[in-house]
């Protein structure tokens, strides 16, 4: 062994031990130093950190272990006492504090571990958390969904839109894969795919409604999770193995416009049903969430509100569609009436006078024929045409009077007229028909019956003429008594006609005429017809009533255009009959109307009227007679002029004299001569107010004088004898109006 | 007094039976009605007038049926203003007489017309003195101070 001469005197063993223990106390100081370093440079660095003070203490600790290592350093050598010293402290202290160190861990090493548990546990929560918010988030999805869905399918009226919304909206809110909706059939007993979302659906499919999965789901307002294999939710022929989805159904309830009653609201059991069925798509593994199925739920509801209004809709839309039609119609109709109704007025109007005026015509010459020398054949013949062309020319009038009235167009004419002389003329016009049937006719006029009044004479005379006339007619013996009487306003209401009301006021008056006859009568059943136009009971046309049955219904439309009304009492078939009629009548009021040449002066009583200063002309060929009437008239008050012949009585007529009598009873040709004086005046005094009234004073009776009287323009006729009365009563019906007609 | 309505009642009495048989009808109380006294001969003028007229007619009549040749126009004429007059007058009987005639006249019967003449002459004759009679009845009563009692 060689020795190394350059080594310097090796440490002896325990010398490398010692540095062996230097260099790990210096690493031991240093990594002891270390550590506390890093530590505080972590917990800086992190912010939260509860335990500090247990930090500084472990620094301490670790402090102190460090300085005692390197303390340890300086003690391989021999040392000071200081250092010893410096030694002993240190561990001393380093004693403590790892004492106090280890006893703190005692406390905090289980806090420490169970913070890493909290850690966990919240950890866990937030997890949690996080899926909650997942599933609320999907939820308020869902209703904003069901929100959207709920506006589409009532923002339509139109069912089909609303159907196919519905489906096509729950398609894609909740990614269905099908989506179906099964309507009843009008039978009730079948329920018919009508929609589906994605596939065409099969005409025809229906299924019967009494499967018991359809009641199950129809029992209840919940959506029911159905197999996937019941008819309703197999919509596609099964193809491969797949798992379908599951499958949900929900019943619609289709509510009816009946359904909604006021204070009853519908009840659910007697409701029609549609069936929703949902699948979910097949192998998603996807379940029906519950939020999901309320989501279903909803929506059905929402449709059948939906569903319910939109039938409302549209049966307010037909019914309206419905009034449309009928007004466009109504209107249309209306319109053609108003055509129609001018029509026929212009027709009339021209017919009127296109029928009338060759009527008039046949009439005319039919008379004059009958003038001239016939054979008595011939005349029959003429007679026969004449009576023929009378009828004919009376029912022209009557249709055209009745259609006039019928309008309403008619209006009365209305002026004052002596009313006992029309009931005179009446019974003039009926009497000889009446004395060939052996009828005897009376007439009772109430003394309170005023003797002018104020209405249409002509009009009320064709009432009385029709009336008086059917009761002629329809009597073949006994006799006829006609009544009139001013009715009180008591005795006007009829129990027959609960609509005539007759109002009494001052200035007019009601006249009741009853015309009571023993002839056939009517039997009560029959009676009402009598009215109606061109009715005539079967029992009464025999080969003489002639007539159109146009007659009563005329009357009564005169009459009740005069505010009255006329009724018949029968006590049945040959009894006989009344025939009653009420009209209004005005009052006159004489003093102040005079259109006439001369006002007399009038007293009611008729006792002392006279005509002072009236300037009469009287012409008889007779002497007596003429001095009689002159007294006559003297005595009335006149101033009488008497000529005896036409000429003179020309001669002297002047403006002045105010009514001219003539005599007109002269035989053969003499008569003419007075016929004469009237035309002559007529000529030479053409205005009606300046003209002398002529009348003639005859003894004929017969109506062909008269007649012939009224053809030449004479203003009146009177028969002979005249007393002092009827002088009277002449005159003063020419001075008021300016006509005088005799009645017996 | 007593003999005024002595007379008086002697006039109604003998009024009423001129009524009564037919001399005169009602026409002559229309006649009598005009009398007042603007008018107080009324009656007797027409009256008089009446008795000239017809004896007129009664001479026109004979004369035309005298003649060879009747013209009954002109007879039927005159019967006419008879019956005119006579009717205006009152006396009913005369009036008849003269219808009576007319028809005769119509029918151109000769014999008929002179004896329907001679009928009327009787006739008129007859109340021609009644009338008189009349007349003096209401002289005496008026005379002897009393008033003509009125046949209304």
């Amino acid at each position: 062994m060689e020795a190394c001469n350059c080594i310097e005197p090796q440490w002896p063993a325990d010398e490398l031990l010692m540095k062996y223990q230097y260099i790990s106390d210096f690493f031991i100081a240093l990594a002891y130093f270390s550590i506390p370093l890093e530590l505080i440079y972590f917990v800086k660095k992190s912010a939260v950190f509860p335990y500090r003070w247990v930090l500084v203490q472990f620094g301490a600790f670790i402090v102190l272990c460090g300085a005692t290592h390197l303390i340890n350093l300086w003690t391989f050598n021999t040392h000071s006492r200081t250092v010893a010293i410096v030694m002993t402290a240190a561990k001393v202290l380093t004693a403590v504090v790892s004492c106090a160190t280890a006893l703190m861990l005692v406390h905090i090493i289980p806090d420490l571990l169970s913070v890493k548990t909290r850690e966990l546990f919240l950890k866990n929560k937030a997890a949690e958390l996080d899926r909650e918010m997942g599933l609320i988030r999907t939820q308020e999805e869902t209703g904003r969904h069901v929100r959207m869905l709920t506006h589409e399918i009532r923002s339509t009226l139109d069912r089909h839109t609303i159907l196919k919304t519905t489906l096509v909206e729950l398609g894609r809110t909740l990614a269905l894969e099908e989506c179906a909706l099964w309507m009843p059939t009008r039978t009730g007993l079948e329920l018919q795919l009508s929609y589906t979302l994605r596939h065409q659906k099969p005409v025809g499919f229906t299924v019967p409604i009494q499967l018991p999965v359809i009641n199950q789901v129809f029992s209840t307002n919940r959506a029911a999770k159905i197999s996937p294999n019941c008819p309703v939710a197999r919509l596609r022929p099964l193809a491969g193995k797949y798992m379908p989805g599951e499958v949900v159904a929900v019943r619609v309830p289709l509510l009816h416009l009946s359904n909604f009653q006021i204070n009853d609201w519908p009840e659910l059991s007697t409701k029609r049903y549609a069936l929703m069925v949902l699948m979910l798509p097949s192998d998603s593994a996807r379940q029906w969430h519950v939020h999901e199925l309320e989501l279903v739920e909803v929506v059905a509801d929402q449709v059948a509100v939906a569903l319910s209004h939109a039938a409302i809709l549209e049966e307010s839309m037909r019914a309206r569609d419905l009034l449309m039609e009928q007004n466009v119609a109504l209107d249309l109709a209306r319109r053609e009436a108003e055509t129609a109704i001018r029509a026929r007025n212009d027709f009339l109007a021209v017919m009127n006078h296109e029928m009338r005026t060759p009527m008039h015509a046949i009439i005319a010459l039919s008379s004059l024929l009958q003038e001239t020398e016939l054979t008595p054949e011939q005349r029959l013949m003429v007679e026969t045409i004449l009576k023929s062309s009378n009828l004919l020319a009376t029912l022209i009038n009557d249709v055209l009077d009745l259609s006039r009235l019928e309008d309403g167009s008619l209006q009365l004419d209305v002026r004052t007229f002596n009313l006992h002389a029309t009931f005179r003329e009446v019974l003039n016009l009926v009497k000889p028909i009446a004395s060939v049937k052996q009828l005897f006719i009376s007439i009772n006029l109430a003394p309170d019956l005023p003797e002018y009044a104020v209405g249409d004479e002509k009009r009320l005379m064709q009432i009385m003429l029709n009336v008086v006339g059917n009761a002629v007619k329809f009597s073949k013996e006994g006799s006829i008594s006609i009544t009139a009487f001013v009715a009180k306003p008591e005795s006007l209401r009829d129990p027959r006609a609960p609509e005539f009301f007759p109002v009494p006021c001052d200035n007019h008056f009601y006249m009741r005429v009853q015309v009571k006859d023993f002839g056939s009568g009517i039997n009560p059943q029959d009676i009402p017809k009598v009215f109606t136009k061109f009715a005539q009971s079967q029992s009464l046309v025999s080969r003489n009533s002639g007539g159109s049955g146009l007659g009563l219904a005329i009357c009564k439309r005169f009459v009740n255009l005069m505010e009255g009304n006329i009724w018949i009492e029968s006590e049945g078939l040959g009894k006989g009959c009344t025939a009653i009629f009420i009209v209004k009548l005005g009052i006159t009021e004489r003093l102040n109307e005079s259109k006439l040449p001369f006002v007399p002066k009038v007293t009611r009583n008729h006792g002392q009227t006279s005509f002072p200063g009236l300037k009469v002309l009287i012409m008889d060929d007779n002497g007596v007679s003429r001095m009689v009437n002159k007294g006559l008239l003297v005595h009335l008050g006149c101033d009488v002029t008497a000529v005896s012949s036409a000429d003179e009585c020309l001669r002297v007529v002047s403006q002045e004299h105010k009514v001219v009598f003539v005599d007109v009873s002269l035989p053969g040709n003499g008569a003419e001569d007075s016929y004469r004086v009237a035309v002559r005046i007529h000529e030479r005094f053409t205005k009606r107010h300046g003209r002398p009234l002529v009348v003639a004073i005859t003894g004929n009776t017969d109506r062909v004088s008269t007649e012939n009287c009224m053809r030449v323009g004479m203003d009146g006729v009177v028969l002979k004898p005249v007393s002092v009365d009827k002088m009277r009563r002449v005159l003063l019906e020419l001075s008021e109006h300016g006509v005088y007609c005799e009645a017996h | 007094m007593d003999v005024v309505s002595q007379l008086q009642r002697q006039f109604v009495d003998f009024t009423t039976s001129l009524y009564h048989e037919g001399f005169l009808d009602d026409q002559f109380t229309q006649l009598q009605k005009l009398q007042d006294e603007s008018n107080p001969e009324f009656v007797a003028e027409v009256v008089s007038f009446f008795f000239e007229d017809s004896e007129n007619l009664l001479n026109n009549l004979a004369n035309a049926l005298q003649q060879q040749i009747v013209d009954y126009n002109q007879v039927d004429a005159h019967v006419h203003q008879f019956k005119g007059s006579s009717s205006s007058i009152g006396a009913q009987r005369v009036k008849n007489v003269c219808v009576a005639f007319r028809n005769f006249c119509e029918v151109k019967n000769r014999d008929g017309c002179i004896r329907c003449l001679q009928q009327l002459k009787h006739e008129y004759s007859l109340v021609k003195s009644k009338l008189e009679t009349l007349f003096r009845l209401e002289q005496q009563i008026l005379a002897a101070g009393g008033t003509i009692p009125s046949m209304a």
